[in-house]
């Protein structure tokens, strides 16, 4: 079981690689989502897989009896699932407003790629702005 | 006494509470940031103060024991850094109060400062491997935050390099958490740093430690992982620019040191004396070569920052007393002396209407004080004697000389000659050079712009800690000796951290 799950996250972590590098940053996004599935079913994996045995103390015993599932991972995995959210909502909200502002999401662009274009002496914030 | 280690981390985001509470009202909102980073500055003196009197502290967090629970650790390494921290966080508030605008204010800026500095401090503090994979990411949240609140095109632009990169970074920080949780069942530091030997495939460790040293090289801008800094930072405004330069990029140098000192040390031959030796020669070199081909005061600065980190780094890959006391002593002196430089490229914008260098200049005429605040931060930058940079760059130098690496300790004299040559040019074009006459007639007098005097204050502040630090240099020697011998010989940080079994 572990092996395939290896295969598996070595699998997912190439097509993440590929649309990564892919230059289109909306192609970086579902890269990011892929990759941090690999990397959670990786801690998952790591953390030894042990099926249908629930971490329960059975009634009179002190300690837990081996082999059982490793609760530890899944905590971890939900604190980077959780976090991953976020970070992938924020992503999309930039790229969004990025697009809105230059036009383009492929990462090869000058628009994107020339980041002093503007002058200095305008000021250090943009005159007018929006509410949100 | 454990509550020591948790203040400086909950009160700026305590701070950060009720900042949100009441961002409406700007003046408000400024005096609590202001009365938030005081507070955060005597948790950290405090602190300091507990641990120089000759402990390490840790605090159980739930009372878990060591291995299971998280743990905050605060050893001579820790302390110091925390306070620095509160420092530049205290400097940037007071210059916050004229430098950010109302709107910036009322958008959620001391909040996002303030959880970023609490953050800082969190990840400096923890003794758990997750829990710092957490603070990097709610340092990673609030520093986006901040990234990005002016809404400029380049922000926006220079905004997607830092997020991508930062967010490549933590997910191989994380695929290593992963793996070392795997081979040790442990992700308690102290732990590791005796779990690590036992693993039966040493390979298998230096695989994730190399993962390890990838993450933490996006974050510390390393080469050739540093494109994202030069891009990203000039887009800032000036006090956020401070903030995250002095601090932000440290973290992952600190983060490297605490884990190739403490927990990666079965395999030095590869990780420390080859490739952390080789890259730290590249960042040096890379980052002020390309600083000496710019001429945008903020671009400049950015690119030392670079060539600043290989310095810390080569202190590290020697790992002799002698070397890692020097990056420490780096560390200090260069979070104190670059989060100036930009806060003085604020004021150079603030007197003159422009960061660049053509179309600034006569600063020196009509501004002494920005001169001298510039200058003592930059010539200690470049490392003159006899300022802070000076004795950190001697360090780190004599050290790679009793090392035997004669030519690295070339390339770290000659790199330091560049960065005098990067901040001459700026010294030059800015501050002497008489002013040029503005472009357009309808502009602004750039002549003799007045500045505010609370940017100034904690410019002319920094400065003085600097010449301070340089001119009193024997307590601060003894003193990063004395935490050096704490990274390189961890026993009583594990005795402390898991009771008596190390």
């Amino acid at each position: 079981m572990e092996g395939v799950l290896a295969l598996l996250v070595g699998l997912v972590f190439a097509a993440a690689i590929y649309l990564m590098l892919s230059g289109v940053l909306v192609r970086f996004v579902f890269g990011f989502a892929l990759a941090s599935n690999a990397v959670n079913l990786l801690i998952f994996t790591a953390g030894r897989l042990a099926h249908d045995r629930p971490p329960l103390i059975s009634v009179g015993q002190e300690v837990l009896s081996e082999p059982a599932a490793n609760a530890l991972p899944q905590a971890l995995i939900l604190t980077a699932i959780v976090i991953g959210f976020a970070m992938l909502t924020f992503l999309l909200v930039l790229l969004y407003r990025t697009y809105a502002e230059t036009g383009t999401l492929n990462a090869d662009d000058p628009r994107l790629m020339d980041e002093m274009q503007e002058d200095d002496t305008r000021g250090t914030h943009p005159p007018e702005r929006g509410a949100a | 006494m454990s509550m020591l280690l948790v203040w400086p981390i909950l009160l700026p985001m305590l701070t950060a509470i009720t900042t949100v509470l009441c961002r409406a009202k700007v003046g408000a909102a400024h005096w609590m940031a202001l009365v938030g980073a005081a507070l955060h500055l005597s948790a950290a003196v405090a602190l300091l103060a507990a641990v120089i009197e000759g402990q390490i502290l840790v605090a159980h967090m739930g009372n878990w024991p060591a291995p299971f629970g998280i743990v905050l650790v605060a050893d001579y390494f820790s302390a110091v850094m925390v306070l620095i921290t509160a420092v530049i966080h205290s400097a940037v508030m007071v210059y916050s109060r004229s430098d950010i605008e109302s709107d910036l204010v009322r958008a959620g800026y001391y909040v996002f400062m303030q959880i970023l500095a609490g953050a800082v401090c969190g990840a400096f503090l923890t003794g758990d491997l997750f829990n710092l994979y957490v603070w990097f990411e709610v340092m990673l949240m609030a520093s986006f935050g901040l990234l990005v609140m002016g809404r400029r095109v380049s922000q926006l632009t220079g905004g997607i390099k830092y997020v991508t990169l930062n967010l490549v970074s933590t997910l191989l920080f994380l695929a290593a958490i992963g793996l070392i949780y795997g081979m040790t069942g442990t992700l308690n530091m102290a732990d590791l740093h005796a779990k690590v030997a036992l693993v039966p495939q040493p390979a298998l460790v230096t695989a994730a430690a190399m993962l390890l040293m990838v993450a933490f090289g996006i974050k510390a801008a390393l080469f050739p992982l540093f494109f994202w800094l030069p891009a990203s930072y000039p887009t800032l405004p000036a006090a956020v620019a401070a903030f995250f330069s002095g601090l932000l990029s440290k973290v992952g140098v600190y983060a490297m040191i605490r884990m190739f000192t403490l927990v990666f040390t079965t395999d030095t031959g590869v990780t420390h004396h080859a490739i952390l030796f080789g890259v730290a020669g590249f960042t040096m070199l890379f980052g002020v070569v390309s600083a000496a081909a710019q001429m945008e005061m903020r671009r400049i600065l950015s690119f030392h920052i670079i060539s600043q980190i290989g310095y810390m780094i080569l202190g590290l890959s020697l790992l002799t007393p002698l070397a890692l006391a020097g990056a420490i002593i780096y560390l200090l002196h260069n979070i104190l002396a670059k989060a100036n430089l930009f806060l003085a490229s604020g004021l150079v914008r603030q007197a003159t209407g422009s960061f660049h260098l053509e179309r600034a200049g006569g600063l020196y005429k009509n501004n002494g004080w920005v001169s001298i605040g510039f200058l003592v931060s930059a010539l200690a930058l470049a490392g003159m004697p006899p300022l802070s940079g000076f004795w950190a760059k001697l360090l780190v130098i004599r050290a790679t000389l009793e090392s035997h690496h004669y030519a690295m300790a070339i390339l770290a004299a000659v790199v330091g000659l560049l960065t005098l040559f990067s901040m001459i040019k700026i010294w030059a074009e800015v501050f002497w050079k008489p002013a040029p006459a503005p472009k357009d007639p309808g502009g602004k007098a750039s002549v003799g712009g007045q500045v505010s005097a609370w940017m100034l204050a904690p410019v002319l502040v920094l400065a003085g800690i600097t010449l301070v630090l340089g001119l009193c240099m024997e307590p601060v020697i003894r003193f990063a000796e004395i935490a050096a011998g704490q990274l390189l010989d961890p026993r009583a940080y594990v005795t402390a951290v898991l009771g008596g079994t190390p």
